[in-house]
Order: C-alpha cells, then structure tokens, then sequence
C-alpha cells in the first residue's frame, strides 16, 4: 500500500508515463475549446437566409450599440479607476486607509443588479422622480430627467461596476514603481503632477490597458443589462437571433462576430502584459512616501475617491437592503430556498471540478514545463475572455448532436430512444461554466505553486521524506490558500452567472440569478432584491481576498495598512 | 570663495523621530563633498533633506547663496534645481537612453537638447547607448546614464545616494574615479553619500564623517586619517588600534611602544591616561631596532601582510609589512615606530 503512491508519483517524473498528464491536458484542452471551435466553424454553415437578413436589418446596430459601449465604458474606467488608485496610493487624506479596498467592492455588484437597483430608484415610478413631482407640482414631460433605461444609463451602470479592474491593476502598477524614478524626475523640475502625467502613468500604461481590455470583455460579455435596457447588441441579438428567428446557426455566426472583438482584446491584454515585465522599475523597495492632503485638496481627493464607492456599491447595496427589508413578507420562503440550494449545488460542483482539473494540469505542468503543455495551459487560460452567452451556443450545438446521433444509433441497433442526454441538464451548464471559469482557478493555483521553488522538494528529499510525505508537509500547508482562494472565486462566478445559465439550465431549474432577472423583468424590482443582495453578499468574498491579496504584494508596504 | 552649499544647524526628523541634528557645512564651488558613515547614522537623510525631499525641522539649508529651506518656508524638490543620483540609478523604462538624459531639459529647443544630450554621452562614454532602453544596459551604464541624466539640467549641485553601491566591487573605485574627473571637467559642485571609505576617498574633496545623526568631522580625506578628531572618527577611517599611554610632558606620550611625540603640543595635561591611534603604516618593521614584538595574527594583503603584534605589555597594534618579509605566528620580531602627528584621545 505503502510503495503504490509513492511509485505512482515519481513515475509521473520519470518513465514512458510522463506522457500521460500530457495527453490529459490535450484532452482537457480539446474538450473545453468544442464550443468556440463550433462557434467559429459555424461561419461555414448556411443559416437559409437569416444572416442575410440580420445583415441588412440589426447587425449595423449591434456593431455601433457596443462599439459605444465599449468607447463610453473604456473612458469612463479610466476617469473612475486610475485617479483614485493614484491618490489612495501616494497621498493620505481621511479615510484613504478605508478607500483603499472599499473602491474594490462595487466589483462584488454584478452589473444587471445595479441596473435593476437603478432603474427601480430613478425611473419614472421611483422615488426620486415621485419626490420631484409632488414638490415642485409637477406632471410626467414637465421636467427635465436623464433617462436611465438607455445607451448612456449602460455605460454609466456598467463603468460603475467594471472600474475596479483599472483601478486594481493601476494601483499594483502604482505600488511596484520605484520611488525613486518619481523622485528622480521632481530632481528634474517636475511638478508632482507631472511626475504623475509623464512618468506614473506612461510606466502604468501596460498595467491600465490590461485592466481595460479585462472590463472591455465583461462590458461585451454583459448580458443582463443590455436585455433590461432594451439595447440591441451583441449578446442580446444572439438570444433574439435564436430564440426569435429560431436560428441558432445564425445565433452562432452572430456570435462568431463577437469573438473578433474579444480575439482583439485578448491581444491588447497579452501583448500589455508582456510589456509590463520590463517596466519593472527596481528591485529596492523603500516607504511610499504619502503626502498628506490639506485644504481644498483634501476636500477634492476625499469626493473623487468616494463618489466611485458611493454610486457602485454603497446606494444600489443600502438600496437593496431597505426593499428586501420591506418586501420579505412577500416572497415565498419554500421556493426561495429551492433557489438558494440550486445556485449553491451548481457553484460547488463547478468549484470542486475546477479545483481538481486546476491541481491537476498546474501539477502536470509544473512535472513537465514543456513548450505543448505550457501553450495548451494559455489556451485553456483563454476562456475568461468569452462571454455566457457565446458559451452557451457553443455548448448547446454540439450537445444537440451528440444526443441526437446517440439517440439515433440506440434507436437504429436497439429500439431505445436515450432521447436528451446531456443537452437540458446540470452537465450542460457546469461544462460551459468551466470553459470561462476554469482559467480563475488555473491562474490561482499556478501562483500558489510558484511559492514552492523546486528545491523545496529537493530538501524534502535529501531529509529523507517520500513524495507524498512531501506532498503533505509541504505544498498543502503551502498551498491551503490558494485552494481556499480558487474554489471561492470560482463559486462566485458561478452565482453572478446569467446568460450562460439562462440558455442552458434544465427546464423549471431556477437559480438566485435567474430568479433576480425574472422578477426584474417582470418590472418586480423590490422583489428581486432578496436574491439580488444574496448574490452581492457572495461577491463580497473575492474582494476581500484581493484586497488581502494587494495589501501583501509590497514588502514594507502593507506593516502600515 | 562662494559656498555652492551651506547648511546652518539643520536638524531632520522622520515621523517624529530625529535623525539628524544640528548639521553645519559648507561646500565651496567645484568642490565635491561625500557624507560618510555607517547605514543608519543619518546621511541619506541629510541628503533627501538638501534636495527638498525631507522638510528640515530647524536650521537653514542654502543652495548657491538661495535659501531653499528655513523655519517659514521649504522650497518643493522641483524648484531647487539640484540633480540626484539614486542608488538604483532609477531610469525611466519606457524612455530611451537619450530621451532619459532630455527629461529634464523641460523648455530648450530641440536642437539645444540634442546638443547637450551628445556632449553628456561624450562626456560619460555612453554615445553607442543613446537608442537603447535601459533594461538592456549593464550596472555600469546604467549608472553612466543616471549621472548624465542628473547632469544635463546644470543642476546648482549634484547630489549621489550611494552611487556605487549597486556596482561589482572591482568596477566601484575605478567608475568612482571615472566620475570624479567628468565632475571636475564641468566644474560640478556635487556631494554623495557613502558608506565605503575609500569610494569616498577615490572621490571627495571633503569627507563628512556622520554617527547617531551628527556630523563628528568635515575636513579632506587626509586630515581626516592622520588628524581626527575624535576616537570614532580615527576608528572608522582607516586601520588601526588604540594603545594606552600615560602623558610625560606637553609634547610626548610613553607607551608599550616607547616614548612617541615630540614636535607639537598635545594640549593634555602631564601625568594623565591617553589612547594613542597607532596605524599599521606608522609601525616599521625593522630587524635592527630593540624593541620587539610577537606575531599573533597576520593576512595576506598582496603586496604586504598585515600582522596583528604583541607588545611586552600584552597590548596588541598592526604592522604592514612587505610581504617578502616572511614571518611565523609566534615569532619575534624587531619593530619601530615612525609617526608623523601624534593622535591621542582622553583615555
């Protein structure tokens, strides 16, 4: 029993079976790429006439509605997240301590909520607008209101959501620069602005960009808001091109369209990332020195870092609470938790499943680094990129296939039908759920066992330990975090999901997400607020771990946070 | 003469706690300065306090007769005109070499900028480098670079923050030395700060020795080894032991060693205890002389040994020895004093 393990473990080292982890990651690779190689194989198939048709009728609008989007939400992340990792990291003023991870938390809102949370605060019905009428006697028309449910409200809704991925990659990029190039430069007759504007930020700039091309493919992948607005993009036309002309070769294609933009995106972000290597300023770390703010400075600061706060989390949360305090007499406790055992089993299984192939292919690597199994550990890592709802038809043609060819042969050599198999089912779902979140749990696990320098084994060996005894007293203590940290940033992903969900679950299986998006499109807000703040309770989690995360990444920088 | 730099009493604290008190010094035009002193004892402090980076606590800092800091005000690093050069050099990645040496160029014109930028790389040897990005350059060039970048402005006064320190050993003296000649040849007044006694010998006019935050001594590089001023100061430069002595009359000392002195007053009063510096250079070893002593201890320095010795007395001073004079631990040898100044402290 004893020798098994250890046989079986070294042997991964050594021997014709090292070629083993290798074929499974080629499987793996090649199982999760099936939906965006039928995506992209469908550019192929004929769609009689409906691609055609989109082409002459929506698809000029699709292009235009999310290349705004895309424009409106870029510049907007800018604006929200560099200024405010600049000031929390070089200055102090009241509360920056606190600002430093709270301007994290509106990532913990997904960006239909707060679409939801808005809506039902500002719209013609809400509260502010009640409040305008009667103090100032007004009608509906007679005053001036910005209309939420549009193109403008997206962007504002998702900017406000997104703008903590520029904000924390600016702020790392911010926290790594050596003092002394900024110091350097003052030395050289530069203001401290101009320290900021002409060496900060072009020695950020690898870091914004790959934190813009992040939001830019949530902002492509949004479904939920977009579909609440009534804007026609992408994401939406796929859903109206299958569901409402019934094609999903078209649906597909459409989708094909989609994934041009995402391919330039993950460029943007690759080609940024490797940049920022060399833009590794110095090796000597020495005290950021914090200038504290005075006077009308002070003030300035302190509303610029909290008004991001503010509109993305505190209102829509506070918002939210106070209608699920008023309405939880009207929801019916049985069904609501059927939906919170629903998301709960999905989350756990997808987190589990993610957390083993993740150990397994980060192991496999780290046995057997070569070029294949690098490259195919990136293209697995890809798959964040894609939106839920590519996924989904990307997933849900292949099934259809397979059952229907099975069920064909049954039928053909053994009079069964097996009928649906996998297309309606959890299988289904959590198989799509790990093509996108499957790379949040390889990216964890490989920096986790980065920590553990191959010579840690080989100390371990030279004191006389066995492999799994290494394994043991080693990487696990080492590594308790990073599994805690990948199995929980995955689970929340998985309860955020809508599109991916909304295509693919078996019929009448309701989630805390699809329930949030029924009863708002069922103009229920207030009612949708129990679900809804369950699921941003939930993303709460990942921020705090990033924070953590953060705080620790600069040596003498975190003794005083 | 014209002070490029003078500091009145300046005193610096860090979050509270001060590092540095009552600093008076004075550079004179061209003249290249260097803090010297253990990590920890205050000098780099100085240093970011005269480039604006610190806010003095008291005192007055001057740079080229302007008065940049005082009890009202603290003019910020920007408006002081002073170039630094940082341990880590601190090159800008995202500019070329070039474009590094122009950043603080600010308003010239474009073929002004070009000119200055091609006499510096001239100057500092780095004209092949001009298009390169910095991650690309050695430590040497590197800090070539820095110096030139920190140069091109004509800063009033040039400031380095352990410039070598990052350096392979054997390159330090000599860039050291490399950098002192550029120096001069622009007539730069600069001042570093050093923790290595002969990088700042290969470079400095005058050497400030710093502990605790004070300033023990300012003077040139000689006085401060053959006259220092105090029993720390004679401690950290150099090599060498104190041996104890008992004072005969003005001008002389008795010790194991004999009776040493003779030329100037020592101003101790007669009958009294001194330590008296002994360095390894005022011991001869000379096989005619009576009094001897016996090897302890010695190593090999290449073109001499130094030997550790035994006085009659038990007290211990070094010798540097040619080292085709060959000896054994144990042995006795002849040995005789030949000093220039007498350096005695209270004992």
């Amino acid at each position: 029993m004893d020798k098994a393990p250890e046989g079986a473990l070294s042997s991964l080292k050594t021997g014709f079976s090292n070629r083993l982890p290798t074929l499974g990651i080629l499987l793996l690779c090649l199982l999760l790429s099936v939906p965006v190689l039928t995506i992209l194989a469908s550019v192929t198939n004929s769609s009689d006439g409906v691609w055609q048709h989109l082409y002459d009728t929506v698809l000029g609008d699709y292009v235009t509605h999310s290349l705004t989007l895309l424009v409106g939400v870029g510049l907007m992340v800018l604006v929200l997240g560099i200024g405010p990792a600049w000031l929390v990291t070089m200055t102090r003023f009241p509360g920056s301590r606190i600002l430093e991870w709270a301007l994290v938390l509106p990532l913990a809102m997904p960006a239909y909520i707060i679409a939801y949370t808005y809506t039902g605060m500002l719209d013609v019905g809400g509260p502010l607008q009640l409040w305008i009428r009667e103090t100032f006697e007004l009608r509906f028309g007679e005053y001036w209101f910005p209309q939420i449910r549009s193109l403008n409200g997206a962007v504002v809704m998702l900017s406000l959501v997104l703008y903590p991925y520029v904000y924390l990659l600016s702020r790392m990029a911010f926290i790594e620069q050596s003092v002394c190039v900024l110091e350097v430069s003052r030395t050289l007759g530069a203001t401290p602005f101009q320290a900021f504007t002409r060496v900060a930020i072009p020695l950020a700039r690898p870091a914004i960009i790959a934190g813009l091309s992040l939001v830019l493919m949530e902002t492509l992948a949004d479904y939920g808001t977009v579909q609440y607005f009534g804007i026609s993009a992408f994401t939406t036309g796929i859903f109206r091109t299958w569901f409402g002309l019934g094609s999903i070769t078209a649906a597909a294609q459409l989708a094909a369209v989609l994934m041009i933009f995402i391919l330039f995106l993950i460029l943007a972000e690759h080609w940024s990332r490797q940049k920022a290597r060399y833009h590794h300023t110095s090796n000597k770390y020495t005290r950021l020195p914090q200038i504290e703010l005075t006077g009308w400075k002070r003030a300035g600061a302190m509303t610029y870092c909290i008004l991001p706060v503010l509109l993305g989390f505190v209102i829509p949360f506070v918002q939210l609470s106070m209608w699920a305090v008023d309405t939880w007499h009207l929801i019916d406790k049985e069904s609501f938790l059927t939906l919170f055992f629903n998301s709960l089993e999905l989350a756990s299984i997808t987190a589990v499943i993610a957390l083993l192939l993740g150990l397994f292919i980060t192991y496999s690597k780290r046995l057997r680094p070569t070029l294949a199994t690098r490259g195919m550990v990136r293209i697995l890592g890809l798959g964040y990129a894609i939106p839920g709802t590519v996924i989904a038809v990307g997933v849900l043609i292949p099934f259809a296939w397979f059952d229907n060819t099975v069920d064909a042969w049954m039928r053909e050599h053994f009079d069964i039908a097996t009928g649906l198999l996998l297309s309606g089912t959890l299988v289904a779902v959590v198989f799509a759920y790990l093509v996108r979140f499957l790379p949040v749990s390889l990216n964890t696990l490989d920096a986790g066992l980065g920590k553990i320098k191959p010579t840690m084994d080989d100390v371990g060996r030279s004191m006389g330990l066995k492999p799994l005894q290494i394994l043991r007293r080693v990487h696990v203590p080492i590594m308790r975090g990073s599994l805690l940290t990948a199995s929980l940033l995955v689970f929340v992903d998985v309860l955020k999901e809508l599109p991916a969900t909304l295509i693919l679950r078996p019929f009448n299986f309701n989630t805390l997400a699809i329930r949030t998006y029924e009863l708002a499109n069922q103009e229920r807000l207030a009612e949708a607020s129990s679900t809804a703040l369950m699921i941003v309770l939930a993303g709460i989690i990942p921020v705090i771990i990033l924070s953590q995360t953060i705080s620790r990444s600069r040596p003498g920088h975190d003794a005083r946070t | 003469m014209t002070h490029v730099l003078e500091l009145k009493d300046v005193s610096v604290a860090l979050e509270g706690t001060v590092i540095v008190r009552d600093i008076n010094l004075q550079l004179p035009q061209g003249m290249i300065g260097c803090l010297l002193g253990p990590s920890g004892c205050g000098k780099t402090t100085l240093l970011r306090a005269i480039a604006g980076f610190e806010k003095a606590l008291h005192g007055e800092i001057k740079i080229a007769g302007h008065t940049v800091s005082n009890q009202q005000m603290c003019l910020p690093v920007e408006k002081r005109h002073v170039g630094m050069v940082f341990q880590d050099y601190a090159l800008f990645p995202h500019l070329t070499v070039s474009e590094n040496i122009a950043f603080g160029l600010g308003t010239m014109s474009r073929a002004d900028k070009h000119k200055r930028v091609q006499e510096l790389a001239g100057m500092l040897k780095i004209g092949e480098l001009l298009n390169a990005y910095p991650h690309r350059l050695s430590g040497g060039q590197q800090q070539r670079v820095a110096v030139a970048r920190a140069m091109a402005p004509k800063p009033r006064i040039l400031l380095l923050d352990e410039p070598f320190a990052s350096l392979d050993v054997e390159l330090r003296e000599e860039i050291a030395r490399e950098i002192r000649l550029v120096l001069k040849h622009d007539g730069i007044t600069a001042i570093l700060v050093s923790h290595n006694q002969y990088e700042a010998f290969a470079m400095a006019d005058e050497i400030g020795v710093m502990r605790a935050g004070q300033l023990l001594q300012w003077s040139t590089p000689f006085e401060l080894y053959h006259q220092p001023a105090c029993a720390y100061v004679a401690d950290f430069v150099g090599e060498g032991v104190f041996l104890q002595g008992k004072v005969l009359d003005s001008a002389r000392v008795e010790t194991a060693l004999g009776v040493l002195g003779g030329d100037e007053l020592h101003g101790f009063a007669e009958g009294s205890s001194v330590s008296v510096l002994i360095r390894p250079d005022d011991v001869i070893h000379d096989d005619a002389s009576p009094t001897t002593a016996r090897v302890i201890d010695k190593a090999f320095r290449g073109a001499g040994y130094l030997y550790t010795l035994a006085l009659g007395d038990g007290s211990q001073v070094q010798s540097l020895v040619p080292s085709h004079h060959r000896h054994a631990q144990g042995e006795m040898i002849g040995i005789r004093i030949e000093m220039d100044h007498l350096v005695a402290f209270a004992a």
